[in-house]
């Protein structure tokens, strides 16, 4: 195999700059667009696939509803589907609050206190390994039928990863940075305040950001036991009753409300981490 | 800009801004002692500008980690201005120069500098101490003052960390490889700066470096340590005609400096 001697020149392709600019923006312009409107179309693909088998193998509305079906019920029953939602939601942002601080707070002592990380760490670990639904039930015995055993389930679960993180990114100040509090004659507040706590933060908000969609499963899954309102008692009386389309929207609106969390938490994130070239943590 | 700088006041009578005697570091290093510095005697006047130089291994970062109290000397006597270490770093009489800036990358440029007045809180403001802003000036980053760590290059980051450093008017600045990663025209350009920076305020200066025509163009005085266990070698007294600029590396006494300095370092 031999090239050729001389590449062969195409002269139509030597166009004035601006004409080659213009080209190259609009090939962006282009690339953008499909970006976006790509998934919108594979998510109406889906859905017609899904609406094609429900009416093509003659689905019974009680196993499954059609699109169509889960679409009328959400805009018919939206009051209650609202009216459940405010409960499951107040729940899911009171669990993420209390877990959140909790974690921070003994992810700080942890650092500061070695003893007490090596006592206890373990046993953290280990109530970790109960799976939350076995743990559910314990919880409502324990605090009765109201708010406060879905908001300790969410807590739970925002608990531990926000103590991995926390505790790790309190530790991953440099070595140079604390010899340069230490030529500071920095005291361990001032060294946690200025040093460790700023540092901490981008590690903080990936487990925010695992903690929001977690504290909406732990609050719905608290609801499935015994509750009267919510999206998890609208869930369980929905498959009570066969009502699938119900059930379908129910489940619908529940993870709108984590996605919205999880954005929420991006946003906060986007404002307050500043300093880094690009979201790359 | 000369009026918010004072000019560090010469010290009243002969105490020394630096005295090391018999000064020796062991460290414990896998069930094995490790001796990294061995009998160090050295004395710098006020205002005097000391390159360490020396092999890798020769101990040049831990003599002026012991300087400033990050580490403790095994045996010997260190006074800074008359004072321990401890004493001289809460009196906050050392700044200190890192290889890399470590500039705390939530604070802008001049939130970075003001860094060592928040810490310490309520210690009585030193009397010489400069304004921040006249600091940023000094060191060549005016208009830079809002701009984030990661906006700025590696050279406008040690900018940033001598100027942090300044902050207070310590009466002696270490400085540790802080132009090692820098490519060769940064580190040239930021070489003649240090020295026209320590002509303007007067401070002592001890630099460490592992290039001999960085020790040569800086220093007043070259101090050459020897490796395994780090320990003098040579003290060279530099005498290149005042002020130096860049050009003086092209001259023969330069190069010829240049050159003993490398027959030395060959014997370390």
């Amino acid at each position: 195999m031999s090239m050729p001697a001389t590449i062969p020149l195409d002269v139509t392709a030597i166009r004035p700059m601006d004409e080659i600019d213009s080209a190259w923006l609009a090939a962006r312009r282009r690339r953008r667009w499909r970006r976006r409107v790509m998934p919108l179309l594979g998510g109406a693909a889906l859905l017609a696939l899904w609406w094609g088998l429900v009416v093509g193998f003659h689905v019974r509305p009680f196993i499954a509803p059609s699109p169509v079906a889960v679409a009328m019920t959400l805009y018919q029953k939206f009051a209650v589907l609202m009216t459940n939602l405010l409960p499951t939601a107040i729940e899911a942002v009171a669990g993420f609050l209390v877990g959140n601080i909790a974690a921070i707070a003994i992810a700080t002592l942890f650092v500061h206190r070695k003893a007490m990380e090596q006592a206890f760490f373990p046993i953290v670990v280990l109530i970790h390994s109960i799976p939350v639904v076995a743990m559910a039930p314990i919880l409502v015995l324990l605090m009765g039928n109201g708010l406060a055993p879905k908001i300790a389930i969410a807590a739970i679960i925002c608990f531990f990863p926000t103590l991995v993180n926390m505790a790790r990114g309190l530790e991953a100040v440099s070595p140079q940075a604390m010899e340069l509090m230490h030529v500071l004659s920095a005291n361990r507040w001032e060294v946690f305040v200025k040093l460790r706590l700023p540092t901490s933060v981008p590690f903080l908000f990936s487990a925010l950001k695992i903690a929001a969609s977690g504290a909406a499963i732990g609050a719905i899954v608290g609801e499935w036991i015994g509750s009267q309102v919510g999206i998890g008692a609208l869930i369980i009386q929905a498959t009570y009753n066969f009502d699938s389309a119900l059930l379908y929207a129910t489940v619908l609106v529940g993870s709108c409300f984590s996605v919205l969390f999880f954005l929420t938490i991006l946003l906060i994130e986007r404002i307050v981490i500043r300093w880094q070239p690009d979201a790359a943590l | 800009m000369s009026d918010t700088i004072a000019r560090m006041p010469a010290t009243a009578g002969e105490l020394s801004a630096l005295e090391c005697r018999n000064v020796t570091v062991r460290f414990m290093s896998e069930r094995r002692a490790v001796t990294a510095l061995e009998d160090i005697s050295l004395t710098l006047a006020p205002g005097d500008f000391v390159t360490l130089l020396g092999p890798s291994g020769c101990g040049k970062s831990t003599l002026l980690r012991v300087i400033a109290d990050i580490v403790k000397p095994s045996a010997g006597h260190i006074s800074v201005l008359g004072h321990d270490p401890a004493a001289a770093r809460r009196r906050r009489e050392i700044g200190f120069v890192f290889q890399d800036a470590s500039l705390l990358p939530w604070r802008s440029v001049i939130d970075n500098v003001r860094l060592p007045l928040e810490i310490g809180g309520r210690r009585p403001a030193l009397p010489s101490a400069m304004d921040t802003q006249a600091l940023v000036d000094l060191v060549g980053l005016s208009g830079w003052e809002k701009a984030l760590p990661h906006e700025l290059s590696g050279g406008m980051r040690q900018r940033v960390a001598i100027a942090r450093a300044l902050l207070g008017g310590p009466r002696i600045l270490l400085m540790d490889e802080p132009f090692g990663a820098l490519d060769e025209i940064t580190r040239d350009r930021l070489n003649e700066e240090l020295l026209r920076i320590w002509r303007e305020i007067g401070t002592t200066i001890v630099f460490v470096t592992h290039s001999i025509y960085e020790a040569a163009f800086l220093g007043q005085k070259v101090l050459m340590l020897a490796a395994r266990p780090g320990r003098v070698r040579e003290l060279v007294t530099v005498d290149l005609p005042e002020p130096r600029r860049l050009a003086v590396r092209e001259t023969p006494a330069f190069t010829a400096l240049a050159a003993y300095l490398r027959a030395v370092l060959e014997t370390c």
